[in-house]
């Protein structure tokens, strides 16, 4: 496949070299990591291995801080789960409205069970408003989890700060930092953050291997129980293979930081300004001056999102999108809905999330396609007219039910 | 990435019929802009005989509304309103070669926009008679609407209930969480509260239904598959119906064998499909009679 690809929020392809370090583990290198022969012991040295790579990419004091696991849902499951059973007392969860469904649909059902979930709104840029979060925090609060960057828009969160304010009231503080972990520096040995989130797929490992950052000192109640794995933490046979994947991959990403920050983030700011420019009616979502520096999240007004991811895969361009449609659900993404976008432009985000890997070539060729895709489907919309919006596009367009 | 038929990409791709027509004497608009849809059809129609000569749309929305949009102008053009009027959506979607569950939606669109289009040409005002609610079982494509509707017509106070009714939950389980919050809702509007381990209602009887009813549709199914038990030397009878049990006798050639249960099972298929409900079929021994005697 010889496509564009700009979807590496979704997830990403595995470095050659990660699948490299990792074939050994599939095949001579196949022991147990527990049992008490060689066969095993060469594994678990390489399992010991990773852990530093990922201590290392997380600025973690200790690499026992690191906890394997399968996927970054799994993390951050097991944190508020294991925060909550941790500290009885306490019943309140404080979170924000744009968090992914990894946080949110588990604070759903942990509002059903009995806790208080307050969920932080943002303005329209995708910020928080730090006066809230203050209000907020009392002794009664358990757990604190707050995103790092936005998947949809690349949003950074201040939660080195929103740490310390929870720290003060003795809150436990979680971040997913699911995107932002390999794109931006951390340094976690200098802040209060007690659990960290992480996903291998994101960052150029394999899916289904994950990591929980914990703190050295937070109380901790594992979510699966069984043998003595990850210190009984997260008890399973490791994944070894994955999981010695996602220490090369980390090892990569710190190699990779300052090309991260400054050649990605300059194609996603090309690609950003050329679309723009050809595009009339079309704007960012979300904080362009405080973000992740691979992602740009245009929304394209007066038309839906999977048209226009259909059609640009027609191209070979691959891109998500924010509409109701491409979920299957009746309500556009919450995160724009959060944001306060309107309809008409909520269902038209288009997110391009770029890579190490995202040339120049391709990001000219982007630039090219997507004006002339927009004008196509603006022609078949009820809400535009020529080379603008209906007058009074919602008088001009009026649905016998809304 | 939606699974959709190459005639559905190919009526996205190269929509048919797209853009405003400018002589249109028939108007309608549909759509919700809140979920991402939006359909305008524009109608051009013969007054002396009712044929529509040109039709054309224009869509806000994604693959498949453009596709069933593009659609629904090809299968009308050239036919009179009142036979236009009998395009369904399902007809769209199969014209589609069919549309995933979540996306039934569309073609539905494209029906109310016929519907809509058709009155403003007549002088009258069309309104929506129905009201479409969130996906809720992917399995059998039943909305949340339908499963509250259902709850409430027949004060039903389980999963179970609902999967009886509606079919809704009765693969893969993965909305039961979302049928017991639809439940919790509509119980607390009578008064009582929804409790997950509460057994299901006793009496099954469906909706509009009588007794008498179901038992003569009952034995009208028996009697479709009774040539068939004939041929193989065996008969069926019906014994007695108990709420969703029916109790049958199976004779001759067929009670016993080794056929019986599977044949039971086709017989149980088609008795569910007739009556919509679920419904179990038992063998008893005893005939109608001493079972009347007896009970
Ligand atoms: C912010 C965020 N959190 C959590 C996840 C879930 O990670 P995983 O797919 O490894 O469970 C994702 C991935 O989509 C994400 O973007
Ligand atoms: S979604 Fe309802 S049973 Fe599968």
């Amino acid at each position: 496949m010889n496509g564009i690809y700009l979807d590496n929020n979704a997830t990403t392809r595995v470095d050659p070299a990660v699948v490299e370090a990792m074939l050994p583990y599939f095949t001579e290198q196949f022991g147990n990591p527990s049992s008490m022969h060689s066969f095993g012991n060469k594994v678990g040295l390489a399992i010991k291995k990773a852990r530093m790579q990922v201590q290392e990419l997380l600025g973690a004091e200790y690499d026992s801080e690191i906890i394997f696991t399968s996927c970054g849902t799994e993390s951050d499951s097991t944190a508020l789960l294991s925060a909550l059973k941790a500290q009885p007392e306490r019943r309140e969860i404080i979170t924000t409205t744009v968090e992914h469904p990894a946080i949110l649909t588990l604070c759903t059902y942990l509002e059903k069970e009995g806790y208080k979930v307050h969920l932080l709104q943002v303005d329209h840029k995708g910020r928080l408003d730090m006066a809230e979060y203050r209000q907020l925090l009392s002794d009664q609060v358990a757990v604190v989890s707050v995103m790092w960057a936005n998947n949809e828009t690349g949003t950074f969160f201040p939660v080195v700060e929103m740490a310390e304010l929870a720290n003060a009231v003795g809150a436990m503080f979680h971040t997913d930092a699911v995107q932002a972990v390999g794109k931006v520096p951390l340094n976690l040995k200098d802040t209060k953050i007690d659990m960290l989130s992480v996903s291998g797929h994101k960052l150029h490992a394999p899916k289904g291997i994950g990591v929980l950052y914990l703190k050295r000192g937070t109380r901790f109640r594992p979510m699966l129980r069984g043998g003595h794995q990850e210190r009984g933490r997260r008890a399973g046979t490791e994944n070894s293979t994955s999981i010695v994947g996602l220490g090369k991959a980390a090892e990569m990403a710190l190699e990779a930081m300052d090309y991260e920050n400054t050649e990605v983030a300059r194609l996603r700011d090309k690609l950003e300004a050329g679309i723009l420019a050809k595009v009339p009616r079309s704007f960012v979502t979300g904080d362009p001056d405080n973000r992740l520096p691979n992602t740009s999240n245009i929304a394209f007004e007066f038309i839906e999102g999977e048209a226009i991811l259909l059609l640009l895969n027609k191209f070979g361009i691959a891109a998500s999108s924010g509409s109701a449609c491409t979920s299957g659900s009746l309500e556009p993404s919450h995160v724009m809905r959060a944001m306060g976008i309107p309809y008409t432009a909520a269902h038209g985000t288009v997110r391009f999330s770029l890579s190490r890997y995202s040339t120049e070539a391709e990001v000219d060729r982007v630039i090219q396609v997507v004006p002339e895709i927009i004008a196509q489907l603006r022609k078949l919309s009820p809400y535009w007219d020529g080379d603008g919006p209906a007058a009074e596009p919602e008088k001009a367009f009026a649905p016998v039910y809304a | 990435m939606w699974d959709y038929s190459d005639k559905v990409k190919d009526h996205f791709f190269q929509p048919r019929n797209a853009g405003v027509l400018a002589d249109a004497n028939g108007v309608g608009d549909v759509g919700s802009i809140s979920c991402g849809d939006a359909l305008r059809l524009m109608l051009k129609v013969e007054p002396e005989s009712d044929i529509i000569l040109d039709a054309q749309f224009q869509t806000f929305g994604c693959g498949s509304a453009i596709a069933s949009s593009s659609a629904l102008t090809e299968m009308i053009k050239g036919k009179t309103l009142e036979e236009a009027l009998k395009v369904s959506n399902q007809d769209i979607a199969d014209y589609l070669d069919g549309l995933p569950p979540e996306k039934m939606h569309c073609s539905v669109m494209g029906r109310e926009a016929l519907q809509a289009a058709v009155a403003n040409y007549r002088g009258e005002v069309w309104s929506d008679d129905h009201e479409e609610g969130a996906l809720v079982c992917k399995c059998f494509a039943i909305d949340a609407v339908l499963i509250e509707d259902t709850i409430r017509a027949n004060n039903l106070c389980s999963v179970q209930d609902v999967t009886n009714y509606t079919k809704a939950g009765g693969g893969c389980s993965s909305c039961h969480e979302g049928i017991e919050d639809i439940l919790a809702r509509v119980m607390v509007e009578r008064g009582e509260t929804y409790t997950p381990g509460s057994a299901p209602k006793q009496e099954v009887s469906p909706v509009g239904l009588t007794n008498l009813q179901r038992i003569r549709k009952i034995e009208a199914v028996l009697e479709s598959v009774r040539p068939q038990l004939k041929r193989d030397g065996g008969d069926i009878e019906l014994v007695d119906v108990d709420g969703k049990t029916i109790y049958v006798n199976m004779t001759g050639a067929c009670a016993g064998c080794q056929m019986e249960a599977l044949t039971l099972q086709g017989i149980q298929q088609k008795l569910m499909e007739e009556l919509k409900e679920f419904i179990k079929i038992v063998p008893t021994k005893v005939s109608s009679l001493t079972r009347a005697m007896k009970g």
